[in-house]
């Protein structure tokens, strides 16, 4: 008995110091250690077969790609950097790249990508604008967008052609218009659009294209100005009017199956799923969808520009090998194999020039919708805001609040949360 | 006497220093951080952290959102608790019964919910309470009652929780139940059924009375530990439909863990403990000596 | 007659309770071994119509099931064994030996039972990050070295052991520790394998700490990575419930073989008298 405790004593110390041990033991720092990079969802399974072409061209340089579930990247990335545990590179949500510079984790770009093969202009404009960051030595470069992301149109051409309407909608009247007279001829289960209550992307664009969120240098909201009101009537007035379900996505059983059953004309979405309603829609029903621009208030709008960027940590120790990784993702062949591989789109023109995308009828209106995209408020509290917008806009919808008092509420709840920014900034100028 | 003296905080020691150290000391520095502005831009830069005093709390307050959590979390403890021991007395008392069969067995396959890994069974319940291919809706449909979007309808996806954690709960405090149940004397209810009582007298002249110091402790303990609702709606509803499944633990989760504000993340933890404390303390008074040490 | 009834009720009753206590366990076996999709129809399969290990070998496969099963299992055995030491130490000597503070000491302790666990986490998180213990072993195992209902529970237990045998004892001149040691744990052994189940079960299945502390995935124990493809994978069920299996099993095996040693400690520690 004495023994059994005693080795169990022992067992427990040796674990303990063991497991102290590798607390300690410097697995991430090593200098010849792997290079870390942390990337989310489908791309990093991706990303595993690409790396052959790059280990091919810099033998030596071994990859660990860890996968994050993007309901949780967020979190562990934060959690990552309050414990010291980021990786040397990884794929950032370009809404996440405020957070990140003002937590100053990030390595600016703009000399690497200078010195290397990769042309700045070949990007997309407002693309590239995301990953622009002010700074007090002026705006710098702090990511290289991977993909790009934007909302537009997906449309069932045959429902608008069977309503009157030859082509897409281009201007907010049109899209009622046409929304409208789908209702009436589809009956009970017959929408003009699907916007789920939960996604506020459409809301976003619709805004984006009416003008300016936030006020006075990105520290006070400007919710309940006449702006970001136009684009909540029109938003709200869809559903109000019946011409949408008000359903989240979580009550959809099937967005595919009820886009063809015809339960919708219009869906607001992104590029992932011109691969998805090629796979899950009935033959039957392939040539007869399409997609166009977002329509603006009085021609083709502007949209969310969305995607990831590539970023370099600050705390790497192996800077070097991993902005050539970063540059091997980015060279125009890299990405039109990325895109073959996930239906993710360039955010090179040059990519574009593929065959896979130059002739592709749905994706040349995400190329025309790319050349008029803008940026989200590049302050770190903007995710935030983004999410209590639509839970806002959500209250409105179910008629639970008026849109006067609702957006009143959200910029008295945006005043306070940027409260700290404000102070920040008083704080500067007072120092000058 | 004074070897023992040793001895006594040499073996008490290493148990109290590690409940000092990682216990103690950070909940007296969680308690300083409800007092000041951590966030993002402080965790960056420490410079620009700012001592707030009672401000937290008082925003806090005036949070709708934290009022919702506050009101889910007392929905979930007030309907949950008398459902969960209320299903545990009911399987105490059958298991019980002098006319119960396989008594071990039953009570094994009754506990065995209560052992498992809540990630793990929310998993399996978020699909048994799918609204098309859950069993449960398919169930309802066969009686004729029409199927209920669990986890997705505002109004129902705290009753799903409920009913998830009774599941998973009740056999905890069925065991415990059981052997106070077991510990009343045959005697008396041999003596009460001379006498001419029938079973529901027994109940609640004998059997009630005699659970009751049981009872308040299951209860007690239940209480506070239905106040720490966090990992079903992490799980199950995110915090969804409509903010209908936040609980206090939920909403300081991502308050402290999604938007860095670990100030107010802190303030709401504290709320939370004083809460649960209130709530202890008012039931206490029902039973005067918890520790069970008259000596 | 009336008995006769009562049997059939009773037991009826109790049935139909294990029933719904193991049925959803049940269900999650028999969907583990369906092919993707087959549970997405309607009617609602019971039983898998033809039995696949396809999700298994996907889990232990591309997803590394493996790694989180080990993790899970060396911080449990790693908890277990400190913890287990710790408050079998501390139990006996809030018990048996007298010492300055004694009672008051044990009553704060009683008292913070009452603190919620959580309120604890974010300072904690804090306070090991300058230690380096953030995404280590030791950082998951740190919270769980010691705990009030522990001591608690070897208290109560150890409270029975007579005082003239460790009278008895000193008489002959053996010290303390040996007392503790040769006589004290033997005696306490029963209490030591209902600490040990009740330590292992909690941090086999402990979630927020783990998600919080670790953020490297190959650290990550079951429920951790569990949680994470229920967030990715939401449509493959089958999968989900695969891993679900692969999560419960264990802890139900360690219960079914020492249920005994579980049930008579929950009832020692809180039934009084």
């Amino acid at each position: 008995m004495k023994a059994r405790r005693a080795a169990l004593k022992g067992l427990g110390a040796l674990a303990l110091g063991g497991a102290g041990a590798l607390a300690g033991c410097g697995r991430r720092d090593d200098p010849n250690g792997p290079l870390h990079f942390w990337a989310m969802g489908r791309e990093a399974e991706v990303v595993a077969e690409l790396l052959p072409a790059f280990h091919a061209r810099h033998p030596g340089v071994q990859v660990r790609v860890q996968q994050l579930p993007w309901t949780a990247a967020h979190e562990k990335l934060l959690t990552a950097y309050a414990g010291g545990a980021l990786p040397d590179l990884c794929q950032l949500g370009n809404t996440w790249l405020p957070e990140f510079t003002a937590l100053d984790a990030l390595e600016p770009l703009d000399a690497r990508l200078a010195g290397s093969g990769v042309p700045r202009d070949d990007y997309f404009a407002g693309i590239l604008d995301t990953n622009v960051m002010p700074t007090a030595q002026g705006p710098r470069l702090f990511g290289l967008p991977w993909y790009v992301d934007t909302r537009l149109l997906f449309y069932r051409s045959d429902l608008l052609r069977a309503a009157g309407f030859a082509q897409a909608p281009r201007s907010w009247a049109e899209w009622l218009d046409a929304m409208r007279a789908i209702r009436q001829r589809g009956g009970r289960n017959g929408f003009g659009a699907l916007l789920p209550l939960n996604e506020p992307d459409p809301l976003f664009a619709l805004a984006l294209q009416q003008g300016a969120l936030l006020a006075d240098d990105d520290t006070r909201g400007a919710f309940s100005k006449p702006a970001f009101r136009r684009a909540l009537d029109f938003y709200a007035g869809i559903f109000h009017e019946g011409l949408a379900p008000v359903m989240t996505d979580a009550q959809i059983s099937n967005v595919w199956d009820e886009f063809a059953r015809g339960m919708f004309a219009f869906y607001v979405s992104g590029p992932w799923n011109i691969g998805e309603f090629r796979r899950r829609l009935p033959t039957a029903l392939q040539g007869r969808w399409a997609t166009a621009p977002l329509p603006g208030p009085d021609g083709p709008g502007v949209s969310t520009a969305g995607g990831s960027s590539l970023v370099l940590f600050k705390s790497s120790r192996r800077k070097e090998a991993a902005w050539r990784l970063i540059e091997f993702l980015s060279e125009t062949d890299t990405m039109q194999r990325f895109h073959a591989l996930t239906g993710d789109l360039p955010p090179r023109r040059s990519a574009w020039r593929a065959p896979a995308l130059a002739l592709d009828a749905p994706s040349q209106a995400f190329a025309q919708q790319l050349e008029r995209v803008r940026a989200a408020p590049k302050i770190p509290e903007w995710e935030r805001i983004f999410q209590e917008m639509q839970q806002t806009a959500q209250r409105v919808v179910q008629r639970v609040q008026g849109a006067e008092a609702a957006t009143a509420q959200l910029d008295a709840w945006v005043d306070a949360l940027l409260e700290k920014r404000r102070w920040l900034r008083a704080r500067a100028a007072a120092a000058r | 006497m004074r070897k023992t003296q040793l001895v006594g905080w040499a073996l008490a020691a290493p148990a109290l220093v590690v409940i000092a150290v990682f216990f103690a000391l950070p909940v007296a520095a969680g308690l300083l951080l409800s007092l000041t502005d951590f966030d993002l831009y402080a965790l960056a830069d420490l410079s620009t952290l700012r001592f707030v005093g009672l401000q937290n709390y008082a925003r806090l307050l005036q949070t709708p959102l934290f009022w919702q959590a506050l009101g889910n979390t007392f929905y979930f403890v007030v309907v949950g608790v008398p459902v969960s021991i209320g299903l545990s007395l009911g399987a105490a008392l059958l298991l019980n019964a002098r006319v119960a069969k396989w008594q071990p067995l039953f009570r094994t396959a009754l506990f065995a919910p209560v052992v498992t890994t809540v990630v793990a069974v929310a998993v399996i319940w978020r699909y048994l309470l799918h609204t098309r291919y859950g069993l449960i809706n398919q169930g309802l449909e066969s009686i004729g009652v029409g199927p209920v979007d669990w986890l997705g309808n505002p109004h129902w996806a705290m009753p799903a929780i409920i009913l998830f954690a009774a599941w998973k709960n009740f056999g905890y405090n069925m065991v415990i139940l059981l052997a106070a149940l077991q510990a009343v004397p045959r005697e008396l209810y041999e003596s009460a059924r001379v006498d001419g009582a029938r079973p529901l007298r027994q109940l609640v002249d004998l059997t009630l009375p005699m659970l009751t110091p049981t009872l308040v402790m299951v209860g007690i303990m239940t209480i506070t530990g239905y106040f720490q609702l966090f990992a079903e709606p992490y799980v199950m509803t995110q915090g969804g439909p409509l903010r209908s499944t936040v609980s206090v633990l939920y909403f300081m989760y991502e308050e402290g863990f999604r938007w860095w504000n670990l100030g107010n993340a802190s303030a709401v933890a504290f709320a939370l403990f004083v809460v649960i404390f209130a709530v202890s303390w008012v039931l206490l008074r029902f039973d005067r000596d918890p520790t069970g040490a008259t000596a | 007659m009336n008995a006769r009834w009562a049997v059939w009720v009773v037991n009826g009753l109790l049935a139909g309770l294990a029933f719904v206590s193991l049925f959803p366990l049940l269900w999650m076996l028999s969907v583990s071994f369906m092919p993707a999709g087959a549970s997405s129809t309607l009617p609602t399969p019971i039983f898998p119509s033809t039995v696949t290990l396809d999700n298994y070998r996907q889990l232990f496969g591309s997803i590394g099931m493996g790694r989180y099963f080990m993790n899970s299992l060396a911080l449990a055995l790693l908890s277990s064994a400190i913890s287990v030491s710790f408050n079998v130490m501390a139990g006996y000597a809030f018990a048996k030996l007298r010492f300055r503070g004694r009672d008051a000491i044990f009553k704060t302790l009683l008292g913070a039972l009452v603190i919620p666990g959580q309120v604890a986490m974010l300072p904690l998180f804090l306070m090991l990050k300058p230690l380096g213990l953030i995404n280590s072993y030791a950082g998951a195992v740190v919270p769980m070295m010691a705990s009030v209902f522990g001591i608690f529970l070897v208290r109560q237990f150890a409270r029975g052991i007579p005082d003239d045998l460790l009278e008895a004892a000193r008489i002959d001149g053996a010290s303390e520790w040996r007392i503790f040691l040769t006589i004290v744990v033997p005696l306490l052994a029963p209490v030591l394998a209902t600490l040990a189940i009740f330590s292992f079960l909690g941090s086999w299945n402990d979630f927020m700490w783990p998600l919080i502390v670790l953020t490297d995935d190959s650290l990550h124990t079951l429920p951790v990575a569990l949680a994470g493809l229920s967030r990715e994978h939401v449509q493959d069920n089958e999968l989900m419930m695969a891993g679900s299996v692969v999560t419960i099993l264990p802890v139900l095996l360690v219960f079914l073989a020492l249920q005994r040693h579980y049930m008579d400690g929950l009832m020692a520690g809180s039934v009084k008298g």
